[in-house]
């Protein structure tokens, strides 16, 4: 069909009419002429002409014939350009990401060819599902085995029926805006990364489809109230997240974690928790930005700017990037930090519930036993109650009536 | 069964952009989008070139490799069409298209990408046949009418071909020896070469 379609643009009876003549002519000159029928389409040796000219061509210009060569460069387009020949140093160069130009307003359609999207769709099938994937297969088996091995980390002193307040409701709420907010960010894109291979069996591509179209939206504008919840938790927090002397006796003592009835003291973070508030607020930062990069296509040179300040320290990156490049490291780089923070958040929620008796109501019901915080927080617990003393005390008194 | 594919000849276009203008009127493409679109490459130097391009209709689609609500299929006339009906938006095809094909409507506030839309080599999408729908959503389905992709159909110069692909590299082969000198068959084949391309 498509063969008839276009034959049919050349085969008109006139033009039929015209490859017979050229035909006859061809013939006529194969006979005359050793060069062949190959000379019947090609002008004289000594015309003027863009066409690569054969060595025979050549040497038919020289002087010796006696015949003036009409052109100085030999058949080659003045001005040593490329005339009409192929290039292939310019073929190559269109691969490797030359931008031309383009009368439609969209500006970033001048770029051609821009190979780099072979690495990421190499790198977003291949490694970052399957690492991902890994990373947090990983980071369960080592929470079973941690809770195989080290059980629920119990209040060894038993619960004293005393509180003491831990979070007030400010705190809770910017602690559950951020929780919260992540949770439907990782669920939602959890879902674009492996609901092709994971759902679209089980649910068939149309309801998988209205799924993710909501998981876009959700991820896309819920995104912001990640944002708030990073900006209050970073408010609220940072003063009792700096490094302190006492961190050092925590790391040497394991932070307890491993051996029964070791408490190293704490203020009101301990270094584990320290090291969460930190990678939270640095990964949630770059999640950010990267994602405002992706949320606002085309605006920010965030990575050439990254790029440029990481060479000041000796990394020789690429600081000329083109705008679809950008999107793909802004992409690749929030899949590889969002399933980092995962795996830690994965962590943070096993010891915030099954892991550590107690510790949950810090962020439910904002009151922590007493017995609890000393043995978790004790320094702080000393802080509290200099401040004002009776802390823990009158949690008890308001707690009696129930007893 | 034909093996569809698109070629230019940059030997011939002479940047008219008659392509995109048949592509935008015969589609009825949408506003701010360009299914096909002409590049010009050291424009107003000597060596001066300028290519047509949109969808190549690969033989190995990478947005259909990345694609996380797997939209995409291939006929068996190696052209790559899409499902605007499971599309998302993700913008993932595009990332991964050398050529910058797949385009995308700005729905909604912040750069919120609309359904994808892209080159159909004028064959229609999933919907039935001339049916209203399709043509709505992805354009003319020429192909379905035994006619070619028009912008090829109507390119004076005869730079941008369309069809069989056994055929087009025979009126390309033929150019090539008629002219003396080759040139790249630019964007032919696989997406991505590979190492040794």
């Amino acid at each position: 069909m498509a063969r008839a379609i276009l034959s049919a643009r050349w085969g008109s009876a006139f033009r039929a009419a015209l490859a017979c003549l050229a035909v006859l002519l061809s013939l006529a000159c194969a006979t005359a002429d050793p060069a062949g029928a190959q000379s019947s389409v090609r002008p004289p040796a000594n015309a003027v002409t863009s066409a690569t000219p054969r060595p025979d061509a050549l040497r038919s210009t020289a002087p010796s014939r006696g015949v003036q060569p009409t052109d100085v460069t030999g058949g080659r387009v003045p001005g040593n350009a490329l005339g009409s020949r192929s290039s292939a140093e310019m073929w190559q160069a269109l691969r490797r990401g030359v931008t031309g130009t383009v009368s439609i307003p969209d500006r970033n359609a001048a770029l051609l060819v821009q190979s780099q999207g072979e690495t990421w769709r190499a790198l977003r099938t291949g490694p970052i599902p399957l690492w991902s994937a890994i990373a947090l297969g990983a980071t369960f088996a080592l929470l079973v085995v941690f809770f195989l091995v080290r059980g629920r980390i119990r209040i060894d002193s038993g619960l004293s029926g005393r509180t003491i307040t831990r979070f007030n409701d400010l705190e809770r709420m910017a602690h559950w805006l951020l929780a919260v907010s992540f949770l439907v960010l990782a669920i939602t894109g959890l879902t674009i990364t492996f609901g092709k291979t994971v759902l679209i069996p089980i649910l068939g591509k149309e309801a998988f489809s209205i799924a993710a179209a909501w998981g876009k939206w959700l991820h896309n504008y819920v995104a912001f109230a990640f944002m708030a919840g990073l900006v209050l938790v970073f408010v609220i927090w940072v003063k009792d997240n700096l490094l302190s002397l006492y961190d050092f006796v925590w790391i040497a003592k394991g932070g307890g974690l491993l051996v029964k009835g070791v408490h190293p003291p704490a203020k009101k973070f301990n270094f584990g928790q320290k090291v969460i508030f930190w990678l939270v607020l640095l990964g949630g930062l770059s999640l950010s930005l990267s994602g405002l990069a992706l949320l606002f296509p085309f605006s920010f040179s965030l990575f050439a700017d990254t790029f440029a300040l990481l060479n000041r320290i000796g990394f020789d990156l690429p600081t000329e990037l083109a705008p679809v490049q950008e999107m793909q490291l802004a992409t690749l780089w929030h899949a590889i930090v969002a399933y980092g923070l995962l795996c830690v958040i994965i962590a943070h929620i096993y010891i915030g519930t099954i892991g550590m008796e107690g510790a949950f109501s810090a962020m439910g019901s904002g009151e922590v036993d007493l017995n609890w915080a000393k043995e978790h927080h004790s320094l702080w617990v000393e802080e509290v109650q200099k401040a004002e003393p009776g802390a823990g005390e009158s949690a008890s008194r308001q707690a009696a009536p129930a007893e | 069964m034909a093996r569809m594919k698109f070629l230019c000849d940059a030997e011939r276009c002479i940047e008219c952009n008659a392509c995109v203008t048949a592509c935008k009127n015969e589609n009825e493409v949408p506003w701010g989008i360009n299914r096909r679109r002409v590049v010009t490459i050291n424009d107003g130097e000597p060596g001066e070139r300028s290519l047509s391009v949109a969808c190549m209709h690969c033989s190995d689609p990478p947005c259909l490799a990345v694609c996380p609500v797997d939209v995409f299929y291939q006929t068996e006339e190696g052209v790559v069409l899409h499902s605007k009906d499971l599309c998302i938006g993700c913008g993932y095809c595009f990332y991964a298209c050398p050529f910058g094909a797949p385009q995308f409507p700005q729905v909604g506030n912040f750069g919120s990408r609309g359904k994808m839309d892209k080159c159909t080599f004028c064959a229609g999408g999933p919907e039935e046949n001339h049916s209203a729908a399709e043509f709505k959503k992805y354009g003319r389905n020429r192909l379905a009418e035994g006619k070619l992709p028009l912008c090829a159909e109507m390119c004076a110069t005869k730079a941008l071909l369309a069809g069989d692909g056994d055929v087009v590299s025979d009126i390309y082969r033929e150019r090539v020896v008629q002219r003396g000198f080759g040139s790249g068959a630019w964007g032919w084949g696989r997406a991505y070469p590979g190492p040794q391309g």
